[in-house]
């Protein structure tokens, strides 16, 4: 694992969008060779993708042949719901950028058999290649995508129904009525983002100490769900101070003295003259 | 065309830097168009997995949809209430020239007129699409003749009338038909006004009330019977009074039908009405306001003498007046001026572009742009 520590939100989102950036160029994806992307949705990568979206704008990146299969959907919600992680999504990323509406994968929330649409997510992501990189975040409780405390470690896309207090915090979204907040979910399983060639986690906040002790200082645990990382090969977790307040002095100074080789991974890479 | 064609295989156009008026604010947002209507961009890309064949940069100006002029007299020497050899011809120069203003769509207004202007000058001119043509004709404001003598303005006396044969048939005698009419102005309070107002709503046509002396229940019932516009609101009408505030009491009126909306033309050029009281009907009433330029020939033209209808009027810097009299006859201001102004007056919140007009599209087609 890799532990990179920020001083804040904006730094830490800004060495993820260019630890993508980096990936994906150093990948050199073409009409035959994709860049396989998974992506979250919520409050945590907001700013990561306002730094991609810069560094398209900029001519740094292009997206043409990138593909994305998103973590998650809502079950039940209209597509065009501004609260669907499809309106996330398109909002956030996808009108900024020139990905191709046929690369941008989102399970369908409203397919008419959830349990069908589940395995034809899996089966896209096979045929594609499987995942070069996953990115995702990391709920108080520690869950990935929506797969919550007790969720199997090895567990794949599947319809998951959400705990109480997923319920109780997303109200803020619809209203504050409860009423209106879906009760259930299409996720990616555990297992679904083990089978990534690599794997990077945001995590920012102080309200997210706790889970990354959890994750990393602790054992593996299906309570957890992010511990289940300490077991794949290629971990990143990419998080601000406020996200390391739970964590042992010895270990954030272990990483902090690390930086000065990780920040290599980010560098701006020569520039290579186009293609097309 | 870059779709899955499972909606259509028209080419797609992308607005991009530009602002649009959304949810009452200007947001950067970027604008598509296909087949002259606005798409949905999300559903663009995830149904039709679709992108645009076409960007136009817009360099940061704020997209505004087309303006609507449903007032407005003539312009560049053109006087719709005129008979001359091509009527036609006439309101097409005025569409032409109307679009360096942003208008996209007109009604072609008449004011009050002998009997033989409108059996001639009507069957004329079409309802038809505006385009690289010019604006789109919506068809035609009848503005009298069946008005109040009281409150006739620069209307001439002796055309006026009333609805002496019980209503409907003076309509059809007076105007000869009314296919290609979209608006009638007409004064309520004048006497089997109402079988007129209900036969004109059922048809289709917009029943605006105007150059009258209307009380407010007189006012009301004509709104009940299908009346839905205010002619310039505050000019030829009677003033506002606390205990009965006639025609401009619409605006907060608890006698309008449920989800019906009255809806008001103001003449925003400064002239004809005093900023505050436009405040006043805005603060009043939003949702009904309907800037209007009431142009008149003279629009676009030097000062001097110039023919309206059957008058003479007297241009004096931004004032048009009756010849001879300080009665205000029209306006000559255009409708971007009118929607600057507006702004001035009412401090919107928009954002600081002097609302220049840069370029106008209609149908998502650039019909007129502005040299630099």
């Amino acid at each position: 694992m890799k532990l990179i520590i920020l001083n804040d939100y904006d730094q830490a989102s800004e060495w993820a969008a260019k630890y993508i950036r980096n990936k994906i160029l150093l990948f050199r994806p073409g009409p035959s060779r994709y860049f396989t992307l998974g992506l979250p949705t919520g409050s945590t990568p907001l700013g990561c993708y306002k730094k991609l979206i810069e560094y398209y704008k900029n001519g740094e990146i292009s997206f043409q042949y990138v593909k994305t299969f998103n973590m998650d959907e809502y079950v039940g919600l209209p597509r065009d719901h501004p609260e669907s992680y499809h309106s996330f999504m398109w909002n956030n990323f996808f009108k900024h950028i020139d990905i191709k509406a046929e690369n941008a994968h989102i399970l369908d929330g409203n397919a008419a058999d959830l349990q069908a649409e589940c395995e034809a997510f899996e089966e896209k992501i096979t045929a594609a290649g499987g995942i070069e990189l996953f990115v995702g975040g990391i709920g108080p409780d520690g869950h990935i995508a929506f797969n919550e405390p007790g969720s199997s470690l090895v567990s794949r896309t599947r319809v998951k129904t959400l705990a109480k207090d997923t319920i109780m915090a997303n109200a803020r979204f619809f209203d504050g009525d409860l009423s209106k907040v879906p009760t259930m979910a299409l996720t990616v399983g555990v297992g679904t983002v083990m089978d990534a060639k690599e794997v990077m986690i945001l995590i920012t906040g102080a309200h997210k100490a706790f889970a990354l002790y959890k994750a990393i200082e602790e054992g593996v645990n299906h309570m957890w769900t992010v511990s289940a990382f300490q077991q794949h090969r290629q971990t990143v977790f990419v998080c601000d101070e406020d996200a390391t307040l739970e964590l042992r002095v010895k270990t954030v100074k272990y990483f902090k003295g690390m930086m000065h080789v990780h920040n290599k991974l980010v560098e701006s890479l020569p520039q290579e003259p186009k293609k097309n | 065309m870059p779709s899955n064609g499972s909606v259509s295989d028209a080419p797609i156009t992308q607005f991009i830097n530009c602002r649009i008026l959304r949810d009452h604010k200007l947001q950067r947002e970027d604008l598509w168009v296909r087949e002259g209507r606005i798409l949905d961009p999300e559903k663009l890309f995830f149904d039709e997995l679709g992108y645009a064949d076409e960007r136009i940069d817009c360099e940061g100006s704020i997209i505004a949809p087309g303006f609507i002029d449903v007032q407005i007299n003539g312009g560049y020497g053109i006087d719709f209430s005129r008979v001359s050899e091509d009527v036609n011809g006439g309101v097409s120069f005025v569409a032409k020239k109307i679009l360096e203003h942003g208008v996209t769509s007109f009604c072609p207004t008449l004011v009050t007129s002998p009997t033989a202007i409108y059996h001639k000058v009507l069957p004329q001119v079409k309802v038809h699409n505006g385009g690289q043509h010019g604006a789109g004709v919506l068809g035609f404001h009848l503005e009298g003749p069946f008005i109040s003598a009281a409150k006739k303005g620069a209307h001439p006396e002796q055309y006026l009338r009333t609805f002496s044969s019980g209503g409907v048939q003076d309509l059809m005698e007076v105007y000869g038909s009314l296919d290609n009419v979209a608006m009638v102005t007409l004064a309520p309070e004048l006497a089997n006004s109402q079988s007129v107002v209900r036969e004109l709503s059922q048809r289709g046509i917009t029943v605006s009330l105007g150059h009258s002396v209307a009380n407010l229940s007189q006012a009301e019932e004509a709104v009940q019977h299908g009346a839905s516009f205010i002619t310039h609101l505050f000019n030829a009408m009677l003033p506002f009074h606390h205990r009965d505030p006639g025609i401009v009491g619409l605006l907060t009126s608890d006698q309008v039908p449920e989800g019906r909306t009255v809806y008001y033309g103001m003449i925003a050029d400064g002239i004809h009405t005093n900023p505050a009281a436009l405040r006043i009907a805005h603060r009043a009433h939003p949702s009904g306001l309907v800037l209007v330029t009431d142009a008149i020939t003279a629009m676009g033209l030097p000062p001097g003498h110039h023919t309206l209808g059957q008058q003479v009027i007297e241009i004096q810097g931004l004032h048009a007046y009756v010849a001879g009299t300080k009665t205000l006859s029209g306006s000559i201001a255009t409708m971007d001026m009118c929607v600057r102004h507006f702004k001035q007056a009412s401090d919107l919140v928009l954002l600081d572009d002097a609302l220049n007009v840069r370029a106008t599209f209609i149908s998502g087609e650039e019909v007129w742009r502005k040299e630099l």
